[in-house]
Parts: C-alpha cells; structure tokens; sequence
C-alpha cells in the first residue's frame, strides 16, 4: 500500500507514443511455409467468424420478406432495397437515429471530459479518498442496471427529467464514466511525470497542465474513450425503454423493438435496421480503431 | 525534554490544520473528481442504500404510497392512509428468495456461474490466442485486426438480434449449414443447453475482441530485450511464451479477467434477447430472472432490490477474495 504514492512507476519503455505502439518485434527467425499457412488459415478463419454474421444480415437485408424466412440458404435472391426504403421512409426511424446521434454524441463528449479529468486526478495527486475511489468505480460495474432502473426512473421524475434525452445521457454516464476513468488513469500513469513538473515550473497551474500538456499526449486513450462512451449510448435499451416514453424520442435501440411484435418478428426490416444502426458504431469504430491497441490501458500498469 | 515545541507526529497537528493543509494541497484533485462523484453519488450509491432499505420491506408499485389521495368535490385533496401500505418485512424477502419460494435462485445462480465462468473462460483464451497471434508479423496484419475487432463496434442488441437470425430454428443459416453435413436442424430453443449454447456462443463472439485488444496492448509493452535473450538462451517458443509473455501480461490479465467476469455476470440484453429464458425460463441468469420476476406484471420494487443486493454480494464476495489471491502472490494493484 505504501507505494501508492503519487509518482508513476517509471517503466523503461517510453510510453505516449503518439501513434501506434512500436511493434519491431525481432524476426525471431522465419516461420517455415507450413506455419505460414496455419497462421493465415487461422487469421482468415477467425476473421470470417469475426463479420460472418454481420456480413449474413447485410445479405438477407437485402432480400425481400419471403426469401429472408426461407430455409434455402442464397447469397443473393432478389435483390432490392425495398426492406430499406419501409424502414427509412415508413417509421419513425430517422427521428429516432437523430436522437440516438445527439444522445451519444453528448455521452461521448461529456464522457470523456469527465473520466479525462477524473483519470487525471486519480493518476497524478495522491489526494485523501484516491483509493477507495478507485474502490468505488469497481463497484459500480457490480451493480445490475436492470436492479437500478427503477430507483433512478425515481429520481429523474423527481428531477423532471423523464421523457427527456438528457436522463439518458446522464444515465449513460454513469455507466461508462467509471471505466473511462480507470482506464484513462492507466494511461496518464505512463506519461512521467516530468513533464507535469516541468510545466509546473514554467507557471501552469494544474489545471492548464493536464489540459495543454497531458490531453494532447494522451490522445490514443482519449480516442478509446470516445468510440467506448458513444457504443455504451449507442446500444443501451433498459434506460431507453424505461425513460422515454413519447415514440419522437425514442432512440434506435428501443424504437427498433417496434419490429418485432410478440408472435410475428417483421426479421426483413429488422435486418435492413440493424445495418443502419451498425453503420454509424462502424464509422466511429474506424476512427478509432488504430488507436484501439495502444490505448486501452486496462491496468496495463501498475499504480 | 520538557519544551513544548510542535509534536512532529503528523497525528498530532489539530484537525482543522490538517483539513487546511489538504485542503491547500489538494483542492485541485478534488474539483477534477467532484462532478463524476457527485453523479454517482445520486444515481448509484443513493439507489443503492434505498434498495438496500427497501429489500426488508415488501413495497411494490401497488402499495408504495403512504396516503391515497383523492379529488373532493369543492376541489381540494382529501387525503386518507392507505390501509395496505407496504412495511417493514424484515428478511422476509431474502427467505423467500433462497428457498425458492419466489422465482428460481438457485437455478438462475448455477446458470448464472456456467455462463459466466464459460463465457470468461472463452474471452480469455480466445483473446489470448488471437492476441499473440495478430502480434506476429504477417502479411495482412492490419486488415485481420480490423476485422477481428469489429464485432466490438457492434451494439449488443443487434448482435443479440442476428445471432438469434443464426439460430432461427426455421430459416436460421446454423441449422442450414449443419443440414450440409446431413444433421437433422436442431430446435436449438427448446432445450436447456442448446439454448443456453446459443447465448453463450453469442457472447463470446461478443467479448473476445475487447480481451484481444487489451492483451495486445499488454503485449506490445513488454520489452523485446526479454525476448532477445530468451531467444539467444535458446528458449522455444512455447517457453518465450510461457515464460515471458504470460507474467508479462499479468496485471492485464487480472484486470481484465475481474473487469469481464463483473460484465460478464451482469450482461442483461444477450440472454433477455437471444434466448428469452427459453424453455420456460430454464436459461434465466440472475440479472435476467430478477428483472422478469420483478418487473412483469406489478412492479415489485422490494422484490428487485432483494435480487439486486443479493448480486451485488456476490459479486463483491468474489471480488474481495480475488484481490486476496492476487495479493497472495505479491501482485498490489
């Protein structure tokens, strides 16, 4: 315990990189052609099951409803776009992908602003409260937000917040902040701690140090953070269904659930839904993804 | 000996000085925390302590208020006691859970630890496998990474939607393609372990690219120099490996195996999705079962607090005796 003291283990390998962590592993010796094939067969394998079903739905959106509930198995059957044009013209579904994109989007930019922060001070001031902080945000993994719906419905309706999209993103905070936070301090601890004293010698107060020195090197983290933030808002629909309650403020993972009426799933629409509801999680997942390795620290180093 | 100068044990400085002092210190620190502290003060540690109160009452929707008030004909509220309001139940709750009275704990619990303990089991070894595999270098690396790990970037629910496409007992792509091999299609919802198979097949394509990630991070900071002369000693692969690799990747690995079992545990949409309990609830998991047996029909709001401690408890029980291992063997974090 007594190590836990404000100063970073040190480690030998200068961490921010800014890009990409170095990989120049050294050629330990060439692989012969048998173990080439494996490992490629292997790769091309895991990768299929990897967009396999993805790739299956993005198929069968394509299919008209009869083709889509058959069980002969086609790639292609009567191609049309029709299963889209229902969903993107006949529902509600682009108010709902607009409120999904503000919901997330305020998740994302709050979310990382908060867990920067907090990260930040849990990584650098050894302050009273440090540990059983990091205590506390274990914690709240533990606490089944399925239990908690009701108690914070409560306390939004006693807030005046219910059938409002903010409840929503503050709910979504309270899930993905803890992580962020911890994850982000395991990043900041591999940034020595020099440079916090380095700018603190030239007058920048603790707040315009992690803002303009830190931040800037964390950027690979921050990254992981965001694409993590916006999924967790993205996808969620035990708040989403228990919050709003006006079919305009729907967002998609819970106005999806129009689709599928108790006995007679609509799996046509819900396939071409599904695609445009990956899409933009995709896009992000793009941006991010470089930053994926190299960012997320989860207890990569001790501290 | 006798001279009254100041104490030097830091104990003794009187306790508003103290506060000053750390206050001056660390005020900084504690505005940067205070927002997410705040939050989470109110919508998780409130709820917490409320749910704990309530679990020993038996309060439910229907009899949650104290008064019942009804319109007069002058206008005014006449208030009256409600003559079943909820009360104070004692343990009556948790009585009525373990022994299964209400719903099926014990079921949902050995559900709960197949999944979790499989699933985990899954994630870890897959995402280790995967991981150092992808650290190699090959042709293609980056486009296998990119492929791997976009299953992450799928929202739970519509991987629970397509899986369950996969599965469809009718139409599903699973049982066409084990119709290929000339196996009958198999009903895959209406048995307890084929169905369970399906959500936990669901959550490990699910899983994996989040431990692979983690891992390859832990991988790509451990020091090549360890391996150059590991390679120069002569090691094999497979003692590169289990020599250097896998203690390297330690504090990962316990992170993330703590972090995945709690996820793990707690994932609600893949069984409430995929197998919707089927057959006749046989595949609940704790989370999944409380939610239906306290959510459907009147909403028992003690009943779910009741499950919600009970989880909790467990979790953290697991929790504390992890840390205990791991700081058995000398690893503080």
């Amino acid at each position: 315990m007594a190590q836990m003291t404000t100063t970073p283990p040190i480690t030998a390998f200068p961490a921010p990189t800014p890009s990409e962590a170095p990989v120049n592993k050294p050629r330990r010796g060439r692989r012969s052609v048998a173990a080439s094939i494996g490992l490629h067969a292997t790769m091309i394998v895991a990768s299929l099951i990897a967009i396999g079903p993805i790739a299956w739905v993005l198929l069968s959106s394509f299919k008209p409803g009869y083709a889509v509930q058959s069980s002969e198995l086609t790639l292609v059957k009567d191609p049309t776009l029709a299963n889209y044009e229902y969903v993107l013209f006949d529902t509600n579904f682009p108010i709902w992908f607009l409120n999904s994109v503000l919901v997330a989007a305020l998740t994302m930019l709050f979310g990382i602003f908060f867990s920067a922060t907090t990260g930040y001070a849990l990584s650098r001031f050894n302050f009273p409260g440090r540990r059983s902080l990091m205590m506390v945000f274990l914690v709240t993994q533990m606490f089944p937000v399925a239990i908690l719906i009701v108690p914070i419905y409560t306390i939004m309706a006693n807030l005046g917040l219910i059938n409002t999209l903010p409840s929503l993103v503050i709910a979504y905070l309270t899930i993905a902040v803890p992580f962020c936070a911890w994850m982000l301090k395991g990043y900041f601890d591999s940034i020595p701690n020099s440079l916090d004293e380095a700018a603190s010698l030239d007058g920048c107060g603790p707040f315009r140090t992690f803002w303009t020195v830190i931040l800037p090197l964390a950027r690979p983290a921050i990254a992981v953070t965001g694409f993590y933030t916006f999924l967790t808002a993205w996808g969620e629909v035990a708040y989403a269904s228990a919050f709003i309650q006006d079919d305009k403020k729907f967002t998609l993972a819970y106005g999806m659930r129009q689709f599928v009426p108790q006995f007679n799933p609509q799996w046509e629409y819900l396939t071409a839904a599904a695609i445009l509801v990956t899409i933009p999680a995709g896009i992000v997942f793009l941006f991010a993804q470089k930053h994926l390795v190299s960012g997320l620290t989860a207890g990569g180093t001790k501290g | 000996m006798s001279t009254v100068t100041a104490d030097p044990a830091p104990g003794r400085v009187g306790l508003p000085t103290k506060l000053r002092q750390s206050w001056d210190k660390n005020w900084s620190a504690w505005a940067m925390v205070l927002p997410v502290v705040l939050v989470l003060a109110i919508l998780i540690f409130y709820p917490l302590i409320n749910g704990f109160w309530i679990s020993f009452t038996n309060q439910t929707e229907a009899n949650q208020l104290a008064e019942i008030c009804t319109k007069s004909i002058t206008g005014g509220e006449v208030c009256k006691e409600n003559p079943n309001a909820w009360s104070f139940v004692g343990l009556d709750n948790y009585a009525n859970v373990l022994t299964g009275k209400v719903g099926e704990f014990w079921m949902w619990t050995a559900n709960t630890l197949v999944w979790t303990v499989v699933g985990v089991a899954f994630h870890y070894g897959l995402g280790l496998g995967l991981a150092v595999m992808i650290n190699r270098k090959m042709r293609f690396r980056g486009l296998y990474r990119v492929l791997l790990v976009l299953p992450w970037a799928v929202p739970a629910f519509v991987s629970a939607f397509a899986w369950k496409f996969l599965f469809n007992e009718r139409f599903g792509v699973i049982n066409s393609m084990l119709g290929w091999v000339g196996v009958d299609p198999v009903a895959w919802f209406d048995s307890r372990w084929t169905s369970m198979f399906t959500a936990v097949v669901t959550n490990v394509w699910l899983g994996v690219p989040f431990m692979m990630v983690a891992l390859l991070g832990g991988m790509q900071s451990i020091s090549d120099e360890l391996y150059e002369a590991a390679e120069i000693d002569g090691a094999t692969p497979w003692q590169r490996f289990r020599n250097i690799t896998l203690p390297g990747l330690r504090p990962v690995s316990m992170t993330v195996i703590l972090l995945g079992t709690i996820w793990t545990f707690n994932m609600f949409p893949i069984i409430f999705l995929v197998t919707e309990g089927q057959p006749a609830g046989q595949t609940e998991i704790l989370v999944t079962g409380a939610f239906r047996a306290a959510f459907e029909g009147i909403r028992n709001y003690s009943l779910a607090s009741t499950y919600g401690v009970l989880i909790l408890s467990i979790l953290l029980i697991f929790s504390v005796f992890y840390r205990r291992v791991l700081r058995k063997q000398g690893e503080v974090w």
